[in-house]
């Protein structure tokens, strides 16, 4: 069988949700500017067709920072073309994606080195140096 | 990694989820995007997860008895999903699964054991989760260890701090309860009257409002918000209809005819093919499934309704929701003379069905499988 049965086809009469995102990415930047108010948008809460995101995604482009985290399975993040939109997703062990957000801010927490974390690390390396001083 | 769903052993019941987390060498990031994944779960602002965060780290890791009644393990399937081990399965990890008899390693009266200790252990702590519906008619029709579902029922709701009904059959009846109804199945809120219910249908629910459900209560400490006919607001909140990326064809009158028209192909509105979107109400159209893949109207089928009651008897999956149930005047014309009530013709209609159903039904016997 051709696989051109299972072609799936989309118009261009879709939801027409994808601009009024753009718009809240907009606004949600000039908040982080002007106040200083950072914010993130859940694309999974927002129905959009086939395509529909991809078109958003395409929109935003990728800009210079490019990080993958390795943490319950991966996540990939990136700042867009727009310097303080950054587009997070995260995938489970399988990586199947679970969730993907916008995140309109200087430097998402996520990517930050975390307190608890340091405080661990502290211990584990103290612990390493006094091994090897023995 | 897989995750482990099998039965908690005990020793890790008490301590916090935080806790539980920490043990198992789970980073402060990684529990980041756990609590980032959970509010998406559970259709809450990006803004709470900071307090999300709090909430999970310090709960309580709370007991919970599943129950399986008259139900084809479907719901539980759904749940597990066994062939992807998930980022939600930590919140598995945050419960102490007591009692499932199709997930325990124990059977016979291990298990039964196992249950009963848990309800005295944590009598009016526990979480209750029932799946499949319960007979009424005889309670031989299903039955666990010798126990009947309605009694196991009773019993086990007694102590229970709440009650979670997943899947249709648990909430309204589901497919056991279908007309002609032959086991006399219920609901559970047919039966427990005095403990708060939270109902989560679909013919599966869709396994991330199971856990996004699980997610609220080990967070808030309470159970959701409900509707009128006791599901989760959060989820259940608004028709599919409503979120439907092909709602504006609906809009505009763009219909596909057939499955296979240009309409079908342009992917216009499925509503002539039977749709119940416009009826039902849950969240495929935005979690949707399969690792948020798609739903079955983005796949060009139309919605069956699975999660609203008596999705079963709705007349045809692929007629018109505008469209009449039943041609009354011409398969109960016979009822209808007079001014007999259109109720009585439907009621004479459905005993003729289950008649007929009964006529065509022959049993299988010793002979039969000898041939």
């Amino acid at each position: 069988m051709s696989t051109s049965a299972f072609n799936i086809q989309t118009s261009n009469e879709l939801t027409r949700n994808v601009r009024p995102i753009l718009f809240e990415v907009r606004h949600a930047l000039d908040a982080l500017l002007d106040k200083g108010e950072t914010s993130i948008i859940d694309l999974r809460s927002i129905p959009l067709a086939p395509g529909e995101e991809e078109t958003i995604l395409k929109t935003l482009g990728q800009g210079e920072v490019h990080a993958r985290l390795n943490a319950l399975g991966p996540s990939e993040i990136y700042e867009t073309r727009y310097a303080g939109v950054w587009l997070i997703t995260h995938y489970n062990e399988d990586e199947a994606m679970v969730s993907r957000f916008i995140e309109i801010t200087r430097l998402p927490d996520i990517l930050k080195s975390q307190t608890e974390d340091m405080s661990k690390a502290l211990t584990e390396l103290t612990q390493a140096l006094g091994t090897q001083d023995t | 990694m897989k995750k482990d769903l099998s039965m908690k052993d005990g020793t890790s019941k008490k301590g916090t989820l935080g806790e539980v987390l920490h043990s198992q060498g789970v980073s402060r990031r990684s529990f980041m995007k756990f609590c980032a994944t959970t509010a998406s779960m559970m259709a809450l602002p990006p803004a709470m997860i900071p307090m999300i965060a709090k909430a999970l780290e310090n709960a309580k890791r709370p007991s919970v008895i599943w129950l399986s009644f008259q139900e084809c393990t479907g719901c539980t399937e759904s749940l597990t999903r066994a062939h992807t081990p998930s980022l939600e399965s930590l919140i598995f990890e945050s419960i102490s699964l007591d009692y499932h008899h199709t997930l325990q390693a124990a059977s016979g009266e291990a298990a039964e054991a196992a249950r009963e200790a848990a309800m005295e252990e944590n009598f009016g702590n526990y979480l209750l989760v029932v799946d499949g519906s319960i007979p009424l008619d005889n309670p031989g029709y299903s039955t666990i260890a010798g126990i009947s579902n309605l009694e196991m029922l009773t019993e086990s709701a007694k102590g229970a701090a709440a009650i979670i009904a997943v899947g249709t059959c648990a909430t309204y009846g589901g497919i056991p309860h279908a007309n002609p109804n032959p086991t006399g199945a219920v609901s559970v809120k047919d039966i427990i009257k005095d403990k708060p219910i939270i109902n989560v249908p679909g013919c599966p629910p869709i396994p991330v409002v199971i856990t996004g459900v699980l997610a609220h209560y080990l967070t808030f400490g309470s159970i959701p918000e409900l509707d009128h006919i006791g599901r989760p607001k959060v989820f259940y909140g608004q028709s599919i209809h409503d979120r439907c990326y092909r709602r504006p064809f609906y809009d505009k009158g763009h219909f596909a005819e057939t499955f296979d028209d240009e309409g079908a192909k342009k992917g216009w509105c499925l509503f002539k093919l039977g749709c119940r979107g416009p009826t039902t109400y849950n969240a495929c159209a935005t979690t949707k499934w399969n690792n948020g893949t798609s739903f079955p109207i983005e796949s060009g089928h139309p919605c069956l309704g699975c999660s609203e009651p008596d999705f079963w008897d709705g007349g045809g999956f692929y007629k018109a929701l505008s469209m009449p149930t039943e041609d009354i005047s011409k398969t109960a014309v016979y009822a209808a003379a007079g001014a007999a009530a259109a109720g009585a013709a439907i009621g004479a209609l459905n005993r003729g069905k289950k008649n007929a159903s009964n006529k065509i039904h022959i049993k299988t016997t010793i002979e039969d499988l000898r041939k």
